[in-house]
Formats: C-alpha cells, structure tokens, sequence
C-alpha cells in the first residue's frame, strides 16, 4: 500500500473508464474483473495519477488500455519484472499487475516466483481461465489432465498446478481467490489485496467463453456455487452450504468435510487464521480435490518487510552514515596521485 | 651488501602468472595500483581462466595478470612481456612463448616440484637444465623464505605458503624503485578483522623487497620516470568500473536517480558491484532473477522516471532482445551496457572479443534500430557512458553500450574530471499544461528536430495514458493495426535514430588529415593497438594515418568522405570481420579486413605487419 492521500474530488467509477473500446469476447469473464477493478479503486484513498496498470501479453494483458490510469503493456510474461522497477523507480505508485495463466505461470513463471519471494509492494490478479485464449486455444499450465485443446486432441499429458500453491511456496505473503462471476467477493479481494502492504497475489478464476467455456460451472453456477465455494473470512468459522450446514474440521491431519448439527456447530469446528500457514497450506490442497469445496477469499495475510522499504532504507542510511556524497567524493575515492 | 646499478628504462611489460589459488591478479592490481600513483602511464589485461578454482598446478588453472608501464603516454598492456614472474611450472609453461627474448624469468624455485612439473608436462626442471637460457633467470626459494620470515608468526604453513605472492611483489618493488606503502596501507584495511593475517603478508612483502636488496643475485634495478601527462588528479580504474561511474555522473547532471537491473555475468558483474555499492548516491540496484528481468526491471523503473541501466555480456545481450525491442517501441530512455566476451554460446567467459556488434545493431526482431556506441579504453568507457546517457534521454530510445574484457577489467590512469566541467543533462517531464483543447494527452508527438517523444512520468495529474509493444498510432499512441500507419511509425522510427548522427563531432582523422595511402579503421577496444601500430609506422616514414569510431550505429555522416581520402583502408576487428560487412553494405570500395579471433586483444606489432605488408 501506498502513500496514503485524501482525494479532493470524490472519484467515480467513470474516472477510471478509458476511451479505448474493449475487445475481448462477448461474455468473457475479463469484463466484470475489469467492471470490479473500476468499481473498487474510487472507494481507495489513492490519487488516480499514482495508479499504473502493468502487464504481459494475453487476453487479459489488454486490461490496461481500457483503465484509465498509467498503464505499461509489456511482452510475455515479463509484467512482474516491468512492474519491479516501477515501484523501485517511485515507490509513491500503486503498482498492479495483470496477468494470465500462461502469461503468468508459464513464460513469467520465473518472474512470478521471485517477485513474490522478495515481497515487493505490488497487486498481482491472475487471470486464471485454464487455457489460451489469445493464441486459440492451447492447453497451459492450469489445464486439467486429459483436457482435449487443439495442441492436446488426444488429451492433455500435462499435468497442471495451482498458482495460489505456486505463490505459497515461493513466501507470498498474501493470497486471496476470487472468481468473475461474484462481484461483492471480487471486490472484497481487490481492496484488502491494495491494502496489502507486499505482494499481493490474487487468483481470478475466469470463463473462457469460446475456448474453455463451463471450466469453473461448479463454483459459477449460482446454484451449485454455495456447496462447491468456500468463502472463508479471517476468525470465522469455515461454513458453506446452500443451507450453511456443512462445515471443515481438522481431523487427525486431515481436513473434513462435516454435516452441522449436534456434534459441530460453527463454534467448535475449523476457523480461518489467515496468519497460519497450516491452514493456509490445507486450504490449497482442497482447492484441487474433488472432495472437498474451492477456497475463495483471503487464504493467506501476514507481515513482511517489503524490498523496496529495505531498499529505500538501506539508501537512507547510506546517505546518513556516510554524509553528503557528491561527485567528488566518488571520483576522489581510494588512491589518487596528482600530476 | 653490493653496490646495485639503477637503470633508467622507458617502458616495461611486467605478466605475472600462477596459479589460480597464487593471487596473481591481487599482485598484478596492487603493482598498478602502486605504479599509478608513482605516475607511469600504464594499461592492463588480466587473463584468467573461467573456473574459479581449476585443479591446482595444471595448465587449464593458470591465472596472469599483465601491465605495461612507461614513461611515456601508452596506449596497450604491451604486446610481449619483458618480464614473467612464474608461480609454478604450469605458469612458466603456458606463458614462456610469449616473454621476449633475454626477457627476466622470476620463478618460485619451490613450486618446482616433480609433481607440478609433470602437472605441467616438463621432462625434467626448467630451472636447473638448459631450456631457459635464453632468459635472464631468477630463480628464488620464496615459499622457503617466507615460511622462515614467519616462523614464529603462529600461523598455520598453509597461511604463511600464502603470502608468498607478496614476497614476489616486493621483490618486484625492489627492482622498479617502487614504494611498499600503499600497499601496507592497503593490507591493513583489508585485513583489519585479522590483523596477524596483514602483519604476515606485510612482513613477506618487506622480505621479498630486502631480498632483492641485499642478495648478491641482483644487480640491478630499474627506473621508470613519471610519465608526461596533463596536469591534474589522477586515479588508476578499470573500464567497468569507469563504467559505473559514467552512470553516476549522468544521473547527478541530469537529476535523475539511477536504477540498475542487471544479472551476474563475466565479465559485466563488476559494474553490477561498483553500483550496488553506492547506495549513498541514491544509486538503486537490482539484481534480477535473470537477464529479461533485468532488462524489463530497467524499462519499467525508465517509464516511472529514472535514469535506467541493464548491464550484461553477450549471452545475456542475446536474452535481453525482446525486451530492446519493447524499449524501442515504447521510446523510452534506457541504456543496455555489453561488456562482450569470446562466444557463441557460453564461449570463452574471461576472455575478450568484439563479437557482438552485428548482435548490438541487428539482434531483434521487426526493425527495431539502437544507436550503438563503443567504448575505446577503460577510462573511455566513463565518457562513453555518460554520452550514451545524454542520447538515451535526448531521442528518448534505448542505447547500447559496447565494451569487452579487454576493457572492462583492464585499467589505465583516468585524469579525474572535475564535475563542475561535467555538461548538464536536459531532461523534461510535461505536466498538465502541455495538453491541448481536447484535453488528451499524446504520447507519441514528436520534437520536430530530434523525433523525440514526451516523457510523461506515472504521478503526474492529467497525463494518464497506456503504452506498450503493439503498434501505435502516430501521435495519439493508440494500439493501431493499419498498414499506412505501422509503415510511418517504422520510418519515424528509423529516422529519429539517423538524427543521432546529427550529435557526433566531425569524424577526426590522426596522421594525414588530408588522406593518403593507407587508412586504419577501428572500433572499440582495438583503439590502443592500432594507434601504436600506425605511430611506429608513421616514425618509419609510411603514409598511414587512423579513424576509430565511437559511434558505430548510426555511422557518422561524414563517413565516407572521410574514407575516399584514402587509398586503402585496414579494418582491423577482433571477430570475423562484423564491422567490414557493414562497411561493404553501405559504402562501394575495397577495404580489407585483419581478424584475429583468440580471446586476446590485438598485439600492435600484428597490425604494424599488416600495414607494412599494405604498403609494400
């Protein structure tokens, strides 16, 4: 999070709509990320002219020309790097970064990785639809196992990850999961996600409506959504169910899914601890098991010193410790001879 | 004690050779470091191998370190050694082929062991049999020395074999009046944490310089007087770090901060480790996690408002590709340091070449041009950065900087410029008031003398606006896919890089300012060697004259004038004739090309054959 400043005008929605026309497919799940974003940064308290938008190249890397912010679109899979130096150059920016499964976790996977290992202050949203939508349809590093693409007619052999895993291992210090069909739990993501101070990875699972149509029909679906999503809320207990009747519980080792009642009631079973790494490890397992309901929300918050503080500071005490350092003071360093 | 005889001597090739784990290039630094500040002129070329620690007393482990000093202004590290100091066998085996002939041979006699000799590949002793006499040969016990001078020192005989590089370097002290100070200076601060550790390389240091001066095997000593040079302050440098230094002064004269994203390479991390250092200058250095990020870092730090650098080395040029390509398209201030080294591929890390300029002006896709510049000497690539700098800023492009091994850590006496003389650097960022009637802001209008576009910073109120690697809109830089367009922003493109040539200085001509037979054309690191070779001939009489380029992409405008002076024209390249090829393509004459591919800087006396053989 950046420099907090009051706005003097209060800013719409429409302050940070752009005159470029949007193009993507009719129906694609990019708009309402792109509707929740424009919805959300007018209730911030930060300057419209301090907002840049950076990306790679996909679908969803069109997202900056339709904000109108500061934006940055860059080539494949480098948003995060770009996005680096920017925040490094003027730490005062708020820097979002927007991204692509393949984008993201398969050219960029490197850049993505240790961007969230040093914890530099920046909002990443994955766009994570399970496939490639720019290039026409090639399976990525998200798609299921024997998923048939035009690059995988006989079945995917390629056997997928979990981006909000990936981010785990690699020290993220916020993870949150949302999904483009639900605005208000969108929008929730997306401010605590600025709000962050470091990275802030939030996974968007997003219908691809011509290539991939239907991948997340469990958890879009407003009908089955409340028994396959679970919403969970930092020191409340993990309830779901169209009834909220079912609920998690640690057994053993293990997760559970349990009916509630008599025995577990939402005081006695699992809570969410955003700070605790166990659950939130538990929470990313059950996101690709079939047995248990998808984690959306905020899975993981804790505090860590950000690169660009440490790197500010270090200049700061650099400068202190050694005095006023001109030019001269460099040329003349070490030994020099006069002629 | 024997009277000694000092001689005076105008110019000496010192190569100090060992083995990787002998210190040969912190002996060879502190010579020059020593031979600096006593104010010979001097040029170095270290040359080690690309393993840190190859197996110790082999060929493949031998590290050198070369330094030419002199009365008199020099302009290479000298082309065969007067003097070789050789470690160990394996150093006296690699490196005797090149010492000249009665040239001094000082050698650690215990380091001649049956089992490093034939690590070597001797027969038998090169001290003791008849293979070196030839040579004036020294040879001297100096592990046994300093394991006796440091007896009761309480250090281990691993610590104490240690020092023995410093025993070498007073011996050499001895014999070319140079003073131990400095470097007495220098071990205490560098072993202030352990200072039985400073004590005993202090002491086999002095031991090594009484040696020289009491033993009978030494007779004489050698002077080498100050050499004339502009008044001033100097200091000793290497071209990466006068490299860093460039950067710094630009940023300071144009008030901008200075990022550096960069990935360790050989032989570019040393500019990486000057800047990091400087975090008192607001100097912000990123070390990526590879070369696209360290390129991509710099474009993004370059569009929120810094002064932004990627260094690297050729396979690093070769990632970092794409993203010029962005910085090109998105007319951004960016500078991409190569400090080139043998190739292709992995190639030969710590070894010199001039390889990469078809890569620097070519190596993208779609026509993406990038004024290229190339230093000509380690204290050159100071002014060079500091004038890729002012270009970046200036057109509003990407510039890339060559330089190599040769250059980068090689070291010469830098006259210290004094920052007042600096020029200031113009840089404007618009604020809202640039915006017309429709109240939009137009990233891609032009300066109407320089293409320039304006460099609207993220955080300024009102100029909001989107750029990036697709095609834009002349003016408005929207995404634009029409085919009239993309070919106007093709030529605009091209065009605003032509006008950099618009900034050089006359192209300028040493020896026959007029023309003449024989003109000698270089680029970067080759300068020295060409310029000794055309003086020597010129002292002989023959009609050879020299032009280096600076700028190498786009070529000076009065180029070819210059060239149809001259009857022929030499083009001499450490590569297989890159600048040649694109000499053929633009200008219709012979021209001959001399290449000489081996991972070493061109020897004078090699161009000076060739010219001979031009002339006749």
């Amino acid at each position: 999070m950046s420099e907090v400043k009051t706005n003097e005008i209060k800013l719409t929605r429409k302050d940070f709509v752009s005159s470029s026309e949007v193009r993507w497919c009719p129906g694609c799940g990019d708009y309402a990320i792109l509707a929740n974003m424009q919805r959300v940064l007018p209730e911030m308290e930060t300057k419209k002219e301090k907002y840049v938008f950076v990306s790679g190249i996909g679908c969803s890397s069109r997202f900056p020309y339709y904000m109108d912010t500061y934006g940055f679109h860059g080539i494949h899979g480098r948003a995060p790097a770009i996005a680096s130096g920017v925040k490094l150059a003027n730490p005062e920016l708020e820097v979002w970064v927007i991204t692509g499964d393949g984008d993201g976790f398969s050219i960029g996977g490197n850049h993505m990785i240790h961007v969230l290992r040093r914890n530099i202050d920046l909002n990443i949203i994955l766009f994570n639809n399970r496939i490639y939508g720019l290039t026409k349809g090639q399976y990525s590093p998200t798609s299921q196992l024997g998923m048939k693409t035009k690059s995988s007619p006989w079945g995917s052999v390629d056997r997928p990850f979990n981006p909000a895993s990936v981010a785990f291992g690699a020290e993220a210090t916020f993870i949150a999961r949302g999904i483009d069909v639900d605005a208000k739990g969108m929008q929730d993501v997306l401010t605590r996600a600025q709000k962050h101070k470091g990275t802030s990875f939030v996974e968007v699972y997003q219908n691809c409506i011509i290539f991939n149509d239907g991948e997340f029909e469990d958890v879009s679906n407003k009908k089955t959504r409340p028994d396959y999503a679970l919403y969970v809320e930092h020191g409340k207990p993990m309830v779901f169910g169209k009834e909220k009747d079912k609920g998690i519980i640690i057994d053993g080792s293990h997760p559970r899914v349990v009916e509630l009642g008599d025995k577990y009631t939402p005081e006695n079973i699992l809570h969410h601890d955003e700070t605790n790494p166990i659950i939130t490890n538990m929470l990313l397992q059950m996101s690709l098991d079939a047995h248990f309901p998808t984690p959306f929300g905020v899975l993981r918050a804790v505090d860590a010193p950000t690169y660009d503080d440490l790197l500010h500071e270090q200049i700061k005490q650099a400068k202190k410790q050694r005095g006023k350092s001109t030019l001269e003071t460099l040329f003349y360093s070490g030994d020099t001879w006069e002629v | 004690m024997t009277t000694k005889v000092i001689k005076r001597i105008d110019e000496v090739t010192i190569r100090f050779a060992g083995d990787s784990g002998d210190g040969m290039q912190l002996t060879g630094t502190r010579f020059t470091e020593t031979t600096a500040i006593q104010g010979n002129d001097l040029r170095t070329l270290p040359n080690y191998p690309a393993e840190i620690r190859a197996p110790a007393g082999t060929l493949a482990g031998v590290s050198a370190f070369q330094l030419n000093f002199s009365s008199h202004a020099i302009y290479t590290p000298g082309d065969s050694p007067d003097v070789l100091v050789a470690m160990n066998p394996a150093a006296l085996k690699v490196h005797l082929k090149d010492l000249k002939r009665g040239g001094v041979i000082l050698a650690n006699a215990n380091a001649y062991t049956d089992r490093n000799l034939k690590l070597a590949n001797w027969d038998s002793n090169p001290l003791e049999d008849e293979s070196l006499d030839d040579y004036d040969l020294y040879s001297v016990e100096m592990t046994k020395l300093v394991t006796n001078a440091l007896e009761d020192s309480g250090l281990s005989s691993k610590d104490i074999e240690r020092t023995k590089n410093m025993f070498a370097l007073g011996l050499l002290f001895w014999m070319y009046n140079r003073s131990m100070d400095s470097t007495i200076t220098w071990l205490e601060e560098k072993f202030k944490n352990a200072p039985e550790i400073a004590k005993a390389n202090i002491a086999a240091l002095k031991t090594g310089y009484n040696y020289g001066d009491t033993t009978e095997i030494f007779t004489t000593t050698y002077r080498v007087d100050r050499a004339e040079a502009e008044p001033g302050r100097y200091k000793s440098i290497t071209g990466n770090d006068a490299v860093a230094y460039g950067f710094v002064a630009a940023a300071n004269q144009a008030g901008k901060e200075l990022f550096l994203g960069s990935y360790p390479i050989t032989p570019a991390s040393e500019i990486l480790h000057a800047l990091s250092a400087l975090r008192n200058f607001g100097v912000k250095t990123f070390q990526a996690e590879d070369e696209i990020a360290g390129i991509s870092s710099a474009i993004g730090a370059s569009f929120a408002g810094d002064l932004a650098i990627t260094t690297t080395s050729g396979p690093g040029l070769a990632l970092k590709s794409e993203a010029i390509g962005l910085a090109v398209m998105t007319e951004l201030p960016l500078v991409i340091v190569d400090v080139q080294r043998g190739g292709p591929s992995t190639g030969l890390p710590t070894k010199t070449e001039q390889s990469d300029l078809m890569q620097a002006i070519y190596g993208r896709n779609g026509e993406a041009p990038v004024p290229v510049i190339a230093a000509q000497s380690p204290t050159d690539c100071f002014d060079a950065a500091f004038e890729a700098a002012q270009v970046a800023f200036k057109y509003m492009t990407p510039v890339l900087l060559l330089s190599d091994g040769y250059l980068g850590l090689g070291s010469e006496p830098w006259r210290i410029p004094d920052p007042k003389d600096l020029p200031k650097i113009d840089v404007k960022h618009p604020d809202k008031s640039i915006l017309e009637e429709d109240g939009v802001y137009k990233p891609y209008l032009r300066d109407e003398k320089t293409l320039a576009r304006p460099w609207a910073i993220p955080g300024t109120p009102g100029l909001e606006h989107r750029i990036g690697g697709l095609e834009k809109e002349d003016v408005t830089g929207n995404v634009n896919y029409e085919p009239l367009n993309h070919e106007k922003m093709i030529h605009l493109r091209d065009e605003k890089i032509k006008r950099v040539a618009n900034e050089y200085a006359p192209t300028q001509i040493y020896g026959n300012k007029k023309g003449g037979k024989l003109l000698v054309i270089g680029w970067g690191s080759t300068f020295g060697s060409i310029h000794v070779a055309v003086e020597r001939a010129r002292e002989k009489g023959y009609d050879v004259s020299q032009v280096h380029l600076r700028w190498v992409y786009p070529l000076p405008n009065d180029l070819e004038s210059v060239l149809d002076k001259f009857e022929q024209i030499l083009i001499p390249e450490v590569n297989l004739g890159q600048l040649i090829k694109i000499f053929r393509m633009n200008f219709q004459r012979e021209m001959t090309g001399l290449d000489k591919i081996q991972g070493q800087p061109f020897k004078a006396s090699e161009i000076e054959a060739k010219i001979y053989e031009m002339l006749g």
